[in-house]
This record gives structure tokens, C-alpha cells and sequence, in this order.
């Protein structure tokens, strides 16, 4: 008889909740792993202490959606081996078995595993600019967890700054939090809200909600500028405001606002260390700007035993992870000999999104203009204290045309980190450098652990034995 | 593409070792041509653990590592950099009496080489060393000995042939090499083809494979370290540290993070490629705590490994080819060769342009393996 399967899934967002309830649905029992203390990933973040805020309070226009995914999850808990606050900081090389090596409650354990469906998500994609490290200054993504887990915001009087959805949205969710919004600055010329337009034929409901949230906050008073490039984020040890340069009819205007706190984020990046890990074949995605594991439509890696699902597979946003979830684990299900249900409709559903997608990058456009103009002193990785000087003197001095160099020359990359946040910066400086596309530089090599463990995990190890 | 390109002298493999041989060699006035199938220094040069330590080698190596030694501080001057390199001291640990008795053995074994040894035992060590928390019996201290920044080095040798002359290749793996009578007909990269009257093969854990297309075969075997990393912390550890028999050594570095490394990497099925061993790394790891409790807390944010080679003597393979005119070969320093490796460098500039060195390497011969590989041979 063979093994029975021991599925693993990596990830309790959207897109991991709902691979767990179909494999469930096989009669399956995954592991599923999770860093974050309770289900729903980062988008569904659910507070640490119920603190009597309502689903409506808390997530806005996604209330229904939140509610019924962790009301999903809650169903799923018997039929999963759910372990909430633990890290997979490596995979096992793909000819050294199966392995995973986990960290939860401080014990190390390396579980194996028939098949994995890594869920891993996003974080916000950083771009540097003058002042970028003050105290006060944080991340779209951070400043909606913020909210969402801690029912904080991250000032009184915050400004928002960036590209992408978010950007409205959480300044929208801060307004109704009780935060005086000081200002959207949209870094998008006005012009690209153009395709907009186009969006409104695939998807009326994003761009009314979108539009929803911009109208709430002008008449609020919120001020919304476009074709915005910050110059220095003033203060020292705290945000005091921002100058920024804009873009306007008669050329360009230096204008400053006051603030005690700036969120700002420029769209996502992928989490994709496991897939890299674990031997998983990547290709360059153009419009993310960034390395992804190679997928098929349901998910299927260049391992046959690896699975991908979710944001950490390409940025897509929540509803496409449920769905590609739910593929990911119909597509384990038809490999290890289930009868896939039909997935036609899913797959057309997901692709239906993805292409809403590409709209939105256009009227978000990432401002790859950044790096010709971010002066030299500013930081590019926090972790290392490397500035946007030290990585330019390194590219030139060097003659670098591929960022794993440029990490052996710079430390760019070399921090606690290991380049998850400073890399789109480090490729975005190289390719500008070398004139050429953030495709050309490569990718950073992933190395274990992913994320950092403590020195002294090595004295509690626990081996953990299955059949 | 195609190029012609006419040398005195080609070395394959832009590591630490063929990068010093190009610039000693263009000092002393020759063309030279540097290849490397990746970048330079991004092999064993770039992923060892960066002791700068003459402590612990065998008597024959130690004429090459003195050499070295008074090379090390001259770094700034022949490259531009001083690489992190600092003369920290190498303190050798003995957990056991009869540990501390083979460094005893050792200092007297070594005495007239010049390392300056210092053995210190019992309630002496708590006082020279009161940081070091380990239960030691003893141990020898190298005051002049240290660590270097092994990612700096070989790049920066290698900029630096470059600026004084030298055409280096990066990016470009040799597909032919043959003996032309009077020299060598190299075919590399793309399209590239490279005349030279002499050939150094300094291609690492590649070597082998130079070494054996002109009939001299080598029990060279790849070997992986284990490295682990912490994030920066307060500096408190301020010499580098080994142990005797020991599979444990770290050092602190400038910048704060401590570097430790012990046990083995794990091959790939390329076996170009390796992993660091979690086994390996969690066994450091312990060790770590064992020798600085304050460390329990502290985050490790990377484990690294790379490709190295060994040979079964554990010397490397250094000096003239015994089958062929014009061609040195020097590869296979098992571990340990980033100290040594810019004085084999004047050594095969030396070799090069004398045809004799003034530093002893009769002990790194090619030749003493030949009677392994026709045994080898025969018994096939």
C-alpha cells in the first residue's frame, strides 16, 4: 500500500483557507502552517483581542467577505492540523526529500510532506526615498494591519502616498477610524485614472468603490494630488510632514504638508523564498517587476509535488487567491489520482481578475522614473545602512550587471531581511544603471532561514515522526 | 562573436589565488589574460569562512603562510582595500586534557617557524579571556593572526590585475585547452580564442578536470562548508576562534554579525551546487551557546555554503605541471587556503617567470599523486 498523502499547506490567507477546505473536502487532512496568530493572512487580519469592533468597522466593503472566510475556516478546524504561529524558514533541497523545517513556540521541528501548496502571500514593495526610515513613517500594508489587528492607527494626522488600490482604500478606512486623512498623494500623473474607464466595463464595482472612497474623502476635505514624487520627509526623530514635487498643468510645484505620520506603498511584492527553496523553476513577470515561480492556470509548479496559490504567486489581489486556492488543491487532488471538478469556470474566473489587474497597473503605474532621481544620501537597505550612493559607487566600481554580485559587493540584501524588502530597490538601481529591464539583473538567491530564527532554536529540537 | 587574444601567460579560474598570480605576474611585466567561468572570487574564495591563520597548519604549509602573512597587511596598498582585515589574534580551544596536550605538541612542532604561539591553561584562561564562557582546559592564542572579509578580497584582486593590465574574463568558461608545443591554444566563451605560452590551472574544485586532460590526475574531492550568520550585535568577541578536533569556529566581524561555520554542506545533484546542512548548522548553533550564553537570543538571519576542494593529505596541489612545459598548476586547498592564497600567487609568478620560487613547495607537487592514480588505474 502507498504512503497515505501528508499534504502541507503554508499560509492561512485566502488563498490557504480555501486549498484546505477542497483537499478537506477530498477526505484529506492537511497540516496547514501559519505564521500570523490567527487565520485570515494579511488582508482578512483579525484582531489579537476581539475589541467589540464589528466585521462592517473593521473591513469596510470587504465585511462580507472577511466574515465568511474565517467563518470557513472556523468550520475547517477539526478536519486540519492547523499550527498557527510558525514560520517555514526552509525547504529541503528537492533531492534530499520532502522536508520542511518549521519553527513554533521557539522548538524546531523538520515535518515532510507528499505534496505542498505554499500560500505565502505578499508584503508592500518598498521604494526608498529621502527620509523613508524617520520614526513615523511606515508601510500601507502596516498601517492597515495597524488597524485591522491592533484597532491602532499609526498617527493623528497621517498622509498617504504611493500607488496601487490601497492607497485610497486605506486612507478611506483611517477617515472612518476617526484619523484626520491630511492628504492621498497619488504618484500616478492624473491622466492614467484614464483606464479607469476601461475598468468600469469588467469590473463596475472596484471602480465604484474606488470612486466611493475618493469622493468620501475629498468631501472630507481630504486633499488628493496625482503625479507626485516625495523630495524629503521632514523631521528627525519623528514625521513632522513631507515635501514633495508634483506634476501640474504649468510644470512642476514644491509643496510641503504636515503630518505626524505617513503610510505609503507602492503596490506588492511576492513572497516567493519557499518556491525558490524548494527548486521551483521562476520566469520574469513584466508587469510586476519582479522573478515569480513558473505556474500553470491551476497552479501547478515545475515540481510535481509543489504548488502555488495566492499573492505569493503573483500579485492578484484576495479574490483571485480564494480562487487559485481552491485550484491549487483541485489541481493535488487530479495529480495524486481525485477527479478534478470542474475548474473551467474557476480558471475563467481567475483570468477574468488577472486582466482586471492589468488595467489597474496602468492607472497605478509603478513610477520607474525613481531611481534616476533619488538622491545619493538616502537609504537604500535599512538593514545593512547601505545608501543609494554605496550601491551606485558598487555597480560602477565593480562593473555589476546582476544583483547576487551586487549583494556580495554592497551587503545590499545581506541583513535581516536577506533582500525582502530591499531588493525591488536594489534591482530597480541596478537595471536603471545598467540600462536595462529589472528582468536582465536576475533574481536574488534565496537563502535559508527566510526570515530570521534565534541562535538558541539548536538546543530544542524536536523531530517529529509520522507515517 | 569571436576575439583573438595573444598572452604571455592565461590562468584559469579568477579565484583569490589565480586573481593574486595576475597581478604579480603583470607587475613583473607580463600579458595576462584571467578567465573565470562565473565572477571572480565568487567560488571558494568568496564563500569560505575568512581566517586569516597561519595556527593549525602542517609544518610545510607555514614557509607559503608566513609569506602571506607579511602580505595581509599590505592589502590597501595592492588593492585599494584593506578587505576588513584585522590581526585579531586566532584563539584554539582544547576541551579536553588531551586536546590541550596535542597544542602543546603543536607549539613545539612549529617553534622555529615564527607564530608566536601562547598556551594558556586553567584559571589563567578566565582571566586572559574573561568573555569566553566555555568550559576549556586550555588554549593556544596566535596573537598575530586574524580575519578578512572573504567577499572583498578576490574581487578586488582581481579589479586590480584588471586596472594594472590584465584582460579579465569574467563570464567565460573554457571549452578547449590544448598544448601547442611552444605554449597553449585556449577556446573559451563565446568565440573566444586566447594564444599563451604559459597556463596556470587555478580553477578550484574544477581543477581536476584541467589537471587530468594533461595526464595527471588528482584525488580531488569537493567539499562544502557549513556557515551560519547572525544579525550585528554588540561587539564583545575579539579574536577569531577555533577548536582542536573541533568542528566549531567564528569570529565576529566589523560590521557586528557573528560568522560561524562547522561540519559539512550537502551536495546538489550538480554537485557544482551544495546547501548548507540544517544538522551542521543546528550542531554550531549549540556550540555557539555553549561558548557565548549571551548569544541564546540572537537571530540568525542567513546560512551560506559553496564549493571547495580537498585533497587526501589535506595540502594543496601547488607548482609545475610533470607532463607538460609551461603549464603550473594550484588548486585543492582544502579549506584553507584564503590565507595562503596571495602569496601562491608571487609564488606562481615567480614559478612564471624564474621557473623557481624562493618559497619551499616541493611538498605541494603534483607528483605525489602520481602514484595513487596508476595504482588507481591499475586496479580498474
Amino acid at each position: 500500500m502507498s504512503k497515505p498523502l501528508q499534504p502541507v499547506i503554508v499560509g492561512a490567507g485566502p488563498a490557504g483557507i480555501r486549498a484546505a477546505e477542497r483537499v478537506v473536502r477530498a477526505g484529506l487532512r492537511p497540516i496547514v502552517l501559519d505564521e500570523g496568530q490567527r487565520a485570515g493572512g494579511q488582508i482578512y487580519r483579525r484582531p489579537l483581542i476581539e475589541d467589540g469592533r464589528s466585521y462592517r468597522s473593521r473591513y469596510g466593503s470587504e465585511a462580507g467577505k472577511a466574515q465568511r472566510l474565517h467563518q470557513a475556516f472556523e468550520a475547517l478546524l477539526p478536519d486540519i492540523d492547523y499550527r498557527p504561529e510558525t514560520l517555514v524558514w526552509n525547504i529541503s533541497a528537492p533531492e534530499r526529500g520532502n522536508q520542511l523545517d518549521i519553527l513554533s513556540s521557539g522548538v524546531h521541528r523538520q515535518i515532510g510532506f507528499s505534496q505542498l501548496i505554499l500560500c505565502t502571500g505578499a508584503t508592500d514593495r518598498v521604494l526608498p526615498f529621502p527620509g523613508w526610515t524617520t520614526p513615523g513613517v511606515y508601510t500601507l500594508g502596516a498601517s492597515q494591519t495597524a488597524l485591522k489587528a491592533q484597532g491602532c492607527t499609526i498617527g493623528d494626522r497621517v498622509v498617504f502616498m504611493g500607488s496601487g488600490p490601497l492607497l485610497y482604500l486605506v486612507a478611506w478606512q483611517y477617515m472612518k477610524a476617526g484619523a484626520r486623512v491630511e492628504a492621498v498623494l497619488d504618484t500616478a500623473p492624473v491622466t492614467s485614472k484614464r483606464y479607469l474607464l476601461s475598468l468600469a466595463a469588467h469590473a463596475p464595482r472596484i471602480v465604484a468603490l474606488g470612486l466611493f472612497y475618493g469622493l468620501q474623502l475629498q468631501l472630507a476635505g481630504v486633499k488628493i494630488r496625482y503625479g507626485v514624487r516625495p523630495e524629503a520627509v521632514l523631521g528627525t526623530s519623528q514625521v513632522e510632514g513631507l515635501r514633495y514635487r508634483r506634476r501640474t498643468l504649468t510644470g512642476e510645484a514644491v509643496e510641503s504638508i504636515a503630518c505626524d505620520a505617513l503610510a505609503y506603498g507602492f503596490a506588492l511584492r511576492p513572497e516567493t523564498q519557499l518556491a525558490d527553496l524548494a527548486g521551483c523553476r521562476f520566469r520574469f513577470d513584466a508587469r510586476d517587476r519582479v522573478w515569480l515561480p513558473e505556474r500553470d492556470a491551476l497552479g501547478r509548479t515545475s515540481r510535481s509535488d509543489v504548488y502555488v496559490a495566492g499573492d505569493g504567486s503573483g500579485i492578484a489581489g484576495a479574490d483571485a487567491a480564494e480562487i487559485s486556492g481552491e485550484l491549487a488543491a483541485a489541481a493535488l487532488l487530479e495529480d495524486t489520482g481525485r477527479a478534478l471538478a470542474d475548474a473551467a469556470g474557476l480558471v475563467a474566473a481567475r483570468e477574468a481578475i488577472l486582466r482586471q489587474r492589468d488595467i489597474l497597473e496602468q492607472a497605478f503605474p509603478f513610477p520607474d522614473d525613481w531611481f534616476e532621481t533619488v538622491p545619493d544620501e538616502t537609504t537604500l537597505c535599512r538593514c545593512e545602512e547601505i545608501t543609494i550612493a554605496e550601491g551606485r559607487r558598487a555597480i560602477a566600481s565593480g562593473s555589476i550587471t546582476e544583483i547576487n554580485r551586487l549583494k556580495a559587493l554592497s551587503r545590499v540584501g545581506m541583513g535581516r531581511c536577506q533582500g525582502r524588502m530591499c531588493s525591488a530597490a536594489a534591482t530597480e538601481l541596478l537595471s536603471g544603471a545598467c540600462a536595462t529591464s529589472a528582468g536582465e539583473v536576475g533574481r536574488l538567491r534565496a537563502q535559508a532561514p527566510v526570515k530570521p530564527i534565534p541562535l538558541g532554536f539548536g538546543g530544542r529540537v524536536e523531530a517529529e515522526v509520522r507515517s | 562573436m569571436s576575439r583573438r587574444i595573444s598572452v604571455d601567460v592565461a590562468i584559469i579560474g579568477g579565484g583569490l589565488v589565480g586573481s593574486s598570480a595576475a597581478l604579480a605576474m603583470r607587475k613583473a611585466g607580463l600579458s595576462v589574460v584571467l578567465l573565470d567561468k562565473g565572477y571572480c572570487g565568487a567560488q571558494a574564495s568568496g564563500v569560505n569562512y575568512g581566517g586569516v591563520r597561519r595556527q593549525g597548519r602542517s609544518p610545510e604549509q607555514l614557509p607559503l603562510s608566513q609569506r602571506a602573512h607579511r602580505l595581509w597587511p599590505q592589502l590597501k596598498a595592492m588593492i585599494g582595500i584593506d578587505a576588513e582585515y584585522v590581526r585579531s589574534g586566532h584563539l584554539k580551544l582544547a576541551r579536553t586534557e588531551k586536546d590541550f596536550a596535542k597544542l602543546e605538541a603543536y607549539a613545539e612542532a612549529v617553534r622555529d617557524y615564527g607564530l608566536g604561539l601562547e598556551l594558556v591553561a586553567g584559571s589563567a584562561l578566565a582571566d586572559r579571556f574573561p568573555w569566553l564562557s566555555a568550559k576549556a582546559v586550555g588554549a593556544s592564542l596566535c596573537p598575530d593572526d586574524g580575519h578578512a572579509n572573504p567577499r572583498l578580497v578576490a574581487p578586488a584582486f582581481a579589479r586590480a590585475a584588471e586596472r594594472a593590465g590584465v584582460t579579465v574574463l569574467e563570464q567565460t568558461p573554457v571549452r578547449e585547452v590544448t598544448a601547442t608545443g611552444n605554449g597553449f591554444a585556449i577556446l573559451a566563451g563565446d568565440g573566444i580564442e586566447i594564444r599563451c605560452r604559459q597556463l596556470v590551472n587555478s580553477a578550484g574544485a574544477w581543477s581536476d578536470r584541467f589537471a587530468a586532460q594533461f595526464g595527471e590526475a588528482v584525488p580531488l574531492t569537493r567539499i562544502y562548508p557549513s556557515m551560519v550568520v547572525t544579525e550585528p550585535l554588540p561587539l564583545r568577541l575579539p579574536v577569531s576562534m577555533g577548536e582542536q578536533g573541533g568542528s566549531f569556529y567564528g569570529r565576529q566581524v566589523a560590521r557586528g554579525n557573528y560568522v560561524m561555520g562547522g561540519g559539512r554542506g550537502l551536495p546538489l545533484t550538480n554537485a557544482d551546487y551544495s546547501r548548507p546542512s540544517v544538522t551542521a548548522a543546528s550542531s554550531v548553533m549549540q556550540r555557539a551557546i555553549a561558548l557565548f550564553p549571551h548569544l541564546a537570543d540572537a537571530q540568525v538571519i542567513r546560512f551560506w555554503s559553496g564549493t571547495e576542494a580537498e585533497m587526501p593529505d589535506g595540502n594543496p596541489v601547488i607548482g609545475p605541471s610533470e607532463t607538460t612545459s609551461g603549464l603550473f598548476h594550484a588548486f585543492g586547498f582544502c579549506g584553507a587556503g584564503f590565507q595562503t592564497a596571495p602569496a601562491v600567487g608571487e609564488v606562481l609568478s615567480e614559478l612564471v617567470t624564474d621557473g623557481r620560487t624562493t618559497t619551499p613547495i616541493q611538498a605541494f607537487s603534483i607528483g605525489r599523486f602520481r602514484k595513487v592514480a596508476v595504482e588507481t588505474a591499475a586496479s580498474l
